[in-house]
């Protein structure tokens, strides 16, 4: 086999493609048509909250126009990261959408369900062993971290889904995927080069938004051949470029020269990016090295309590120039309000839009204050309950504030709404994000079938 | 001669590297200008420190990346991402001290 083609409709499952870019790609003849599902992106609050961060109608058009297509066709259809996530409840979200199309529109394949949840025990078990090593800038883990975990998932590698695509799936729904595997795991089973297999699965997997002008909602094409990659954006209206693909190649990437996933990393130093006509892009170059022994990536969140918001503006400048001793005020009227009564343990904030809002991580930045604020106020305690208590408190008193040199006695805060204060329910932040040991890159990625 | 970043660049950009790391994206619109840039060491760990007010330590890598006209500056994001107290959970808004930035090439 000389070429292996690969259709990527679109960057995150459930973004959409327009059915014209589809059918060209189609035209030329697939030999699997990939997908990436998820992304930690949106947070740590999906995986904790076992949801999906992509809507189901979306997933299930975009489901529903790739099934049959490929089934026509006669090629596999492969989902990674399935739900957004990939633990047990995301993975569920898929296949319970991949049943409704096989039902609705009566169609007849095998599919393959690779789960990437990890028990906790084994988890701990690996953590005694001394197996698992914190992705820096992350923390050590303990024991105790593991219990606290709600979902830990690992990323798998190419490993699984060869299995599967051996097994004769014709669609493989998979839990926590490296995100280039599900494009690469048909290449690298027919033996073509792993390097390449892999860079063009890290561009593929995010589809046109490689070409110029970029999109998240719009195919790619690639074509992998002995010694290179060939890109090709299926609307006419887009182009591949060196600069697009190579600047695609630093997007979301610690370093651009080396690519590290499950098993290796690919080295991008030889790499070579020539235009080769109008829209097309040759890669050639990128090498595979293996590690010595094979790591995966987890991932976990653990629940942090309970959210409870109140937005609201100001546009009073003598208010504004003493924004910063008020909220301190009021923060310490509300702890101490609530000290006898037992409400002692909440996460009480003022996000100040307007002045530092945005890059509020970055405290010691310079900053400068416009003549309005929005301000957000922010209460995180362990039930909703207290989160609405101390978010209720805290914006009742700064409302009718008294601070110095206060002259409009009327009221401090301007709300956009009634009513003023928000339920954000359950709060997670991540607190798994290390590198394990493992002997065997396929056994922990257990396999189901399902034929409908 | 000083130059406005903003006149130079055609990407600039910042966004999560995973949940721990934030990296900024500086993309070039002239070869000429990008190895202007490159060979004078503009882009060093003390100026982006100084620029973002953090101490160098927090600096993972700066690298000049060739193929794309680009320069790359990784750091360890100083809450992660959804963390309490964040306010950027993709990464996407923390550039904009990027675009205010002046350079002086002799």
């Amino acid at each position: 086999m000389n070429e292996l083609r690969i259709l990527s409709p679109t960057a995150i499952l459930g973004y959409g493609f327009p059915m014209e870019s589809f059918a060209e790609g189609m035209k030329r003849k697939p030999h699997v048509i990939a997908v990436d599902a998820g992304s930690t992106d949106p947070g740590p609050y999906y995986l904790g909250a076992g949801k999906s961060f992509t809507d189901r109608n979306s997933v299930k058009r975009d489901l529903e126009i790739m099934i049959p297509a490929a089934l026509e066709a006669g090629i596999p259809v492969i989902v990674g990261t399935a739900g957004g996530s990939g633990a047990r409840p995301h993975v569920e979200f898929a296949v319970d959408i991949v049943k409704e199309i096989a039902r609705e529109k009566q169609l007849s394949f095998k599919m393959a369900v690779i789960q990437s949840e990890f028990d906790k025990e084994f988890v701990k078990e690996n953590v005694a062993k001394g197996n698992i090593s914190p992705l820096f800038p992350a923390p050590e883990i303990t024991e105790a971290d593991v219990d606290e975990s709600v979902h830990i998932v690992a990323q798998m590698g190419e490993e699984p889904f060869i299995e599967a695509l051996e097994n004769g799936a014709e669609v493989i729904l998979a839990g926590r995927s490296y995100d280039p595997s599900v494009f690469a795991a048909l290449a690298i089973k027919y033996g073509f080069d792993k390097g390449l297999a892999i860079h063009l699965g890290k561009i593929l997997e995010c589809a046109a938004i490689a070409a110029l002008p970029g999109s998240g909602s719009d195919c790619m094409f690639g074509y992998l051949h002995q010694d290179n990659f060939v890109l090709e954006p299926l609307s006419p209206l887009r182009k591949c470029t060196t600069l697009s693909v190579a600047a695609h190649t630093l997007y979301e990437k610690t370093n651009p020269y080396v690519l590290p996933g499950p098993g290796g990393a690919i080295n991008l130093h030889e790499s070579k990016f020539e235009q080769i006509d109008d829209n097309k892009v040759r890669v050639s170059g990128s090498r595979f090295v293996p590690t010595e022994e094979y790591f995966v990536k987890l991932e976990g969140v653990r629940r942090v309590g309970y959210r409870t918001i109140s937005c609201a503006g100001v546009k009073d400048p003598i208010m504004i120039s003493k924004i910063d001793s008020i909220t301190q005020s009021v923060k310490d009227r509300v702890k101490n309000n609530f000290e006898t009564y037992g409400i002692t343990d909440f996460f009480l904030d003022f996000k100040i839009y307007g002045r530092n809002g945005v890059m509020g991580m970055f405290p010691d930045a310079p900053q400068s204050a416009g003549d309005e604020l929005l301000i957000i106020i922010e209460a995180v305690a362990d039930t909703q309950e207290q989160a609405d208590t101390i978010c209720g408190f805290a914006r009742s008193t700064m409302l009718h504030f008294g601070y110095e040199g206060r002259i409009a006695t009327a009221g401090n805060l301007a709300f956009p709404f009634s009513p003023s204060d928000c339920k954000m329910g359950e709060v997670y932040e991540f607190n798994v994000y290390h590198l394990m040991k493992v002997e065997d890159p396929k056994k922990l990625f257990p396999i189901e079938y399902v034929q409908f | 001669m000083e130059y406005n970043l903003t006149d130079v660049a055609s990407v600039i950009r910042s966004k999560n590297s995973g949940p721990y790391e934030l990296t900024f994206d500086i993309i070039f619109k002239e070869v000429e200008m990008y190895r202007k840039v490159k060979s004078a060491q503009v882009f060093n760990a003390q100026m982006f420190a100084h620029l973002y007010h953090i101490p160098e330590s927090q600096i993972i890598s700066l690298v000049h990346f060739d193929p794309a006209k680009a320069v790359k500056i990784t750091i360890v994001r100083p809450i992660p991402s959804g963390a309490l107290g964040e306010t950027d959970v993709y990464g996407a808004q923390q550039h904009a001290p990027l675009m205010k930035m002046k350079f002086t090439l002799s």
